[in-house]
């Protein structure tokens, strides 16, 4: 029993020591600090592995390149697991670290909401680049949040206009049917209002069929898609439910080809199990797909991985959702950037700062070009009315081997999107007794 | 030495029912309660009160609704989670449907409504028993799933199904830093616990603890099950409800079904086995297991690892939180399957005796 707790005893001492060493460290130099909420484990690994480490990875490139404009990058992963409220905790363990954290990104709708109503109160910057709630594009209302990229809302609007193509304009969809695949969370609702808006002016049938978490069990669901024949099936899935629905469209005999994913269901975790049987299926690519040619990986290759430093794996680098953690991790480097135009060059930047940096992002064709993004993505540029940047998407294929862009560049329709995110704001800003920002808070 | 009782004497009926019937527990107890209120509050940090220090709270006041259920009436369930959603989303309805309701009284409200479910989903405890019942009780956590994802009005029709909660005000107080909402939670742990203590130490309390040792005998005797079996379900669902609605509104500010999914209820059955089944206290002991300890073993085991010279990666480290915490609870419930109240009874008792023991 004593040399169990003289054993307990030491740890704990040690632990205690070593962490305060750590935090010492931290004060003496001002390093510009990224917590990274990352899922590595649970049942969305799969998919949260090589998001993260994209993330990370860039990161490092920026240090190797002397950091953002001298400003050396740290940072430290914080597991969620995809759960609220580890999520929660990770935040609350990470936001006052470095000085303050430089920018949160959730990397889950539920924590995204969750810390929609924190981040106010710290003044930290929320990105949620391409996910999140997509009436957060209103920054009148939303301050602190960046769906930056685009929302589900544009990622709805755009696969329906690629079908609308597909079938010779918006008139032949009247009467086609529809079928709406989805996660049972906010993530997979997000795009409803959007799809029902739609139906109500081209008159498509729209089929709900939600699918409960984590996604494995969907032999009802499939029932219903053999009984109902949709022409299309949207899939709004994760993780492991996609690779599942992808199986159980081969088993119902439903076409592959006229299936078509979110890019959360658009990467090579999700159908490289399914293999042939997922030939043919569509997905958006919210920007950019697999980028295995781009500047930006061979630098990464180059000068992160070739120094032995690289995470993960080094095949999977340029993979989707590899190259989703990357440009999350750019945008977020981009913000201190920009803002440090305003405040300073080779200045540590507060989290205030930088949210002034991701609210006047001006990523033009040149800059993209000159970090290595070239043909990965479009401009982005925001403003204190827009806090989305961009509406730009396309559409890529599984080959059976790989993700091949099989469409044009698309832009989602703001004459539809735009009232429905001022409508959902102002329902927000209602509900919390907020007032829309005037142009001084803009400035500011 | 300290913790003796010579010398106490009882003269009445009074003296010989109090909670705390040794005078050194009862100083020690008001000073943690006090210290919790005055102490804490000025030396904890703003991490240690919203990630560890309220979920802790929410979540022993939450176990103490399962021990009155599992630990006191015997009555094995798991739909913790769905009455906790009930609460919280009840809570949000109140407070959003109704103008001007204080939030105190729309949380208490949450808990009244999850009364009323639980004791709708108690009425099979009348027929079953056991394991059957537990599975009976899980067709409440599924029926709450489904109808917080489905039935919109619960969530006043909001697009993606998440609802959110802010400025929180008690009377005019606005419950808003880490400190004042730890308060706020504390204030209502300590109420209930006195409630709930006092509970299980009346005739009420005797009856559940009759029926859960022998229903049938304690039939004989003239408890009647129903009423038994019902107020358990009763008392309970209200507890966690109010924990429920605390947990949406104070913890975590926006929360969805997933909130308050399966896991939750294993999660608070797990506290109440590790903490000591029929025991208050073990109620604390077994959240703060929970809780705390797989966030210690998070921030400690990189620590550790940095020590030896050997970095952990966060997947390795969530794995070895699993693992340890694993290997922990059947460790402790090899060595005290009556838990870790248990431990702490046979601790006091050996203190009685020091240095002297027999």
């Amino acid at each position: 029993m004593k040399f169990r707790n003289v054993v307990l005893a030491a740890a704990m001492v040690a632990a205690a020591a070593s962490s305060a060493l750590t935090t010492g460290a931290y004060a003496q130099q001002q390093e510009q600090f990224f917590p990274v909420l990352v899922y590595r484990t649970g049942a969305y690994a799969p998919n949260g592995v090589p998001f993260a480490n994209g993330y990370v990875d860039y990161l490092k490139l920026v240090n190797a390149n002397g950091g953002i404009n001298g400003v050396k990058v740290s940072f430290e992963e914080c597991e969620t697991g995809y759960a609220t409220d580890r999520g929660v905790e990770c935040y609350e363990r990470l936001k006052g670290k470095g000085g303050g954290a430089t920018v949160f990104q959730p990397l889950s709708t539920g924590i995204t909401f969750a810390l929609t109503e924190k981040a106010p109160g710290d003044k930290i910057p929320l990105i949620t680049a391409g996910y999140g709630r997509s009436e957060s594009t209103d920054g009148n209302v939303f301050k602190w949040n960046f769906p930056l990229t685009g929302t589900y809302w544009d990622a709805a609007d755009v696969l329906l206009q690629h079908v609308s193509k597909k079938e010779g304009g918006w008139d032949k969809l009247k009467g086609k049917k529809i079928a709406l695949v989805y996660h049972d969370s906010p993530y997979g609702k997000e795009p409803i209002p959007l799809l029902e808006e739609r139906a109500k002016m081209h008159g498509y049938q729209l089929q709900l069929l939600p699918v409960a978490h984590p996604g494995v069990e969907q032999k009802a669901t499939w029932q219903q898609i053999r009984g109902n024949r949709p022409d299309y099936v949207f899939l709004w899935g994760w993780g492991v439910m996609n690779s599942t629905a992808l199986k159980e469209a081969q088993a119902t005999g439903y076409p592959r080809d006229k299936m078509y994913g979110v890019w959360w269901a658009g990467a090579e975790p999700d159908v490289k199990d399914v293999g042939d049987g997922a030939r043919g299926y569509n997905a958006l690519a919210l920007q950019h797909g697999a980028e295995p040619n781009s500047k930006v990986v061979k630098d990464v290759l180059e000068k992160v991985h070739g120094k032995g430093q690289g995470t993960g794996p080094k095949e999977e680098v340029g993979q989707v959702l590899y190259m989703r953690g990357l440009i999350a991790a750019m945008l977020g480097v981009e913000g201190v950037k920009r803002a440090q135009e305003r405040f300073g060059k080779g200045k540590w930047m507060s989290p205030e700062q930088v949210r002034w940096g991701l609210e006047n992002l001006a990523l033009d064709q040149k800059k993209l070009d000159a970090l290595g993004f070239a043909g990965v993505m479009r401009p982005i540029s925001t403003s204190c009315a827009d806090h989305r940047g961009s509406t730009w998407a396309r559409v890529h294929t599984w080959d059976g081997k790989q993700w091949k862009f099989s469409s044009d560049w698309y832009q989602s329709d703001d004459a539809i999107i735009k009232p429905m995110i001022k409508q959902a704001a102002d329902r927000y800003a209602a509900e919390k007794k907020l007032d829309r920002r005037n142009a001084a808070d803009c400035q500011s | 030495m300290l913790y003796r009782e010579n010398g106490q004497f009882k003269t009445s009926y009074r003296a010989d029912l109090q909670i705390f019937p040794i005078v050194q527990d009862r100083w020690a107890i008001l000073a943690l309660v006090v210290a919790a209120f005055v102490l804490v509050p000025m030396v904890a940090s703003d991490y240690m009160f919203r990630a560890i220090l309220i979920p802790f709270l929410i979540l022993s006041l939450a176990a103490l609704g399962v021990n009155i259920l599992v630990g006191y009436c015997g009555q094995i369930s798991l739909g913790s989670g769905a009455f906790m959603a009930v609460g919280a989303y009840a809570a949000y309805n109140c407070l959003i449907r109704i103008d001007g309701i204080p939030m105190v009284a729309a949380i208490l409200l949450g808990g009244v409504f999850a009364t009323l479910v639980g004791i709708v989903f108690g009425i099979p405890s009348l027929r079953v028993r056991g394991l059957y019942l537990a599975v009976a009780t899980l067709a409440a956590q599924f029926f709450c799933d489904w109808a917080f994802l489905r039935v919109k009005w619960f969530t006043n029709y909001t697009p993606s199904g998440s609802v959110s909660v802010s400025n929180l005000n008690l009377f005019g107080w606005r419950v808003e830093t880490p400190a004042e909402r730890y308060l706020f939670c504390l204030g209502f742990l300590v109420i209930f616990a006195l409630l709930a203590k006092n509970l299980v130490r009346s005739a009420i309390g005797r009856e559940w603890m009759a029926i859960r040792d022998m229903d049938v005998a304690a039939a004989v005797i003239g408890i009647r099950p129903m009423y038994a079996k019902l107020s358990a379900f009763a008392v309970s669902s209200f507890i966690v409800g109010v924990a429920g609605a605390l947990w949406g509104f104070v913890y975590l500010g926006a929360w969805e079904p997933a909130a308050f999914s399966v896991d939750r209820s294993f999660q608070l059955l797990f506290m109440v086995i590790i903490g000591g089944l029929g025991s208050i206290m073990g109620s604390f002991f077994g959240a703060a297991f929970i809780v705390v300890l797989p966030i210690f073993l998070n921030q400690a085991l990189p620590a550790v690892g940095d020590l030896v010279g050997v970095p952990i990666s966060t997947a390795g480290i969530s794995h070895a939180e699993f693992i340890i915490f694993g290997a922990l609870i059947v460790w402790f419930l090899i060595v005290e399957p009556h838990g870790l109240a248990r431990l702490w009874a046979v601790g006091k008792q050996k203190l009685r005796l020091w240095p002297f023991p027999h």
